[in-house]
């Protein structure tokens, strides 16, 4: 799988949205990314790519764009 | 307007007395003039009082409002679509609940807040963490009661998380023992509130003769001591007693509530709370509320710059403390620092783990 896959089966688990809905998508943009959502979507982000987050990573991705910027800080390439 | 970007890059035990003044006397005087622009209750209060937010020049002389109002009233400066999380206190059955209402900025900024005063005590690395706690409290996810919403919040600076309770509330032995043979030689970061805490892990411990190596654990707690004061149980012995059963040696309390979340008040190295830059306390004799001296006991007020979307940045509690001092607490953090004695009598029951604790009366 592509990173580009992975990163877009998280959102996918995480939030139960279809690849058309990614773009676009912001936290607490939809009902299904809010607090709880967000943990969700961090720990799959983290099994799918092996990384583990800083805290302040974790509060600053607010968007499905913003996302792929946090990503690339742990060389992994949207 | 507040500009909470810029507020949130100030390190959170940095200011002295002075320029913490001047600082918070800005940011709450304009929540204020925000507020009563566009919270009509907040103004009517303002005006009833004839107080002039303009010529404010120290926000001890701000108007404070006492935190039953939002258990009477629904108080918000926002229009009602863009509240994206109510928040509740956790009143115990038949008790009136305060409903907290937050729209996108203010709910991202308490998470923010939180981060930057526990990272001051735990770094940026995210430890293995069990939450001390049921599974059971985060179930519904558009209402949040106190206790989920401390439970969440406390989250982000954890990983792989269990939780050390399943939902009858029972010890999860088995999952725990496995959970630190995965993590042997890592810190362990522990929350949960104090009375669940003492009841349902400290106790069943305690009776089982289970006992977990929590060494390397840091534990956060918070939410009340009333029920433990009950029990006659001090925070001292509430450390020993744990350490006895896990061995676990860096607990901290801390000291927060609903209407300010985001802002809490965590207990140092030396066992004092400590008021960050982002809120205060004022202690307040409860005859004329006029301000306490040091050492003396009063009433607290919790000053927030935090909230924007509700007018809770300047609130009377119903808690008892003492102002033990300002700047110059041995553990180097500034602002001052305080303890809690409890709630003032006829008060009602409240906080996280005092609401749930009634039901073991």
């Amino acid at each position: 799988m592509t990173n580009l896959e992975l990163y877009n089966n998280a959102f996918k688990e995480a939030f139960g949205v279809e690849e058309a809905d990614l773009a676009g998508l912001e936290y607490q943009g939809i009902a299904n990314w809010d607090s709880v959502g967000h943990m969700n979507l961090v720990s799959l982000l983290e099994d799918a790519f092996d990384i583990m987050m800083d805290t302040d990573d974790i509060i600053d991705f607010s968007s499905y764009e913003k996302g792929k910027e946090i990503l690339a800080k742990y060389e992994k390439t949207i | 307007m507040v500009n909470y970007d810029e507020i949130l890059s100030i390190p959170p035990y940095s200011m002295d007395k002075d320029q913490k003044h001047t600082f918070l006397t800005g940011v709450l005087k304009e929540l204020s003039a925000h507020h009563y622009e566009n919270c009509e209750g907040y103004r009517r209060i303002i005006d009833g009082l004839s107080y002039d937010i303009a010529a404010t020049e120290s926000y001890y002389d701000l108007p404070c409002l006492p935190v039953r109002l939002f258990k009477e009233y629904e108080l918000r400066s926002i229009a009602e679509d863009s509240v994206v999380k109510t928040m509740t206190s956790s009143g115990t059955t038949g008790q009136q609940v305060s409903k907290i209402f937050l729209d996108r900025e203010a709910s991202a900024n308490q998470t923010k807040t939180l981060t930057k005063i526990v990272s001051s005590y735990l770094g940026s690395t995210r430890l293995p963490m069990i939450i001390l706690d049921t599974s059971a409290i985060v179930k519904n996810r558009a209402m949040f009661s106190a206790r989920g919403a401390g439970i969440l919040g406390f989250q982000m600076f954890g990983r792989d998380k269990i939780y050390a309770l399943n939902e009858n509330m029972e010890l999860d032995v088995e999952g725990l023992t496995a959970f630190l043979e995965k993590h042997k030689g890592e810190d362990i970061f522990l929350f949960g509130f104090t009375f669940m805490i003492w009841q349902h892990f400290y106790e069943e411990l305690k009776k089982s003769g289970y006992r977990p190596d929590l060494s390397r654990g840091i534990l956060i707690h918070g939410g009340g001591w009333k029920k433990l004061v009950d029990k006659k149980v001090s925070p001292a012995e509430f450390k020993a007693a744990l350490r006895d059963v896990c061995g676990i040696q860096r607990v901290y309390d801390y000291y927060g509530m609903v209407e300010q979340t985001g802002t809490i008040y965590m207990e140092c190295e030396c066992g004092h709370l400590h008021a960050s830059i982002f809120s205060d306390v004022i202690t307040r004799r409860a005859s004329d509320f006029s301000v306490c001296e040091k050492g003396e006991k009063g009433l607290i007020e919790v000053v927030s710059v935090l909230p924007k979307s509700y007018p809770g940045h300047a609130l009377l509690t119903e808690d008892e403390g003492i102002v033990l001092g300002e700047d110059d607490c041995p553990c180097g953090r500034k602002g001052k620092y305080f303890s809690i004695l409890g709630r003032i009598k006829n008060a009602e029951v409240r906080g996280c783990s005092d609401t749930y604790a009634t039901k073991f009366k």
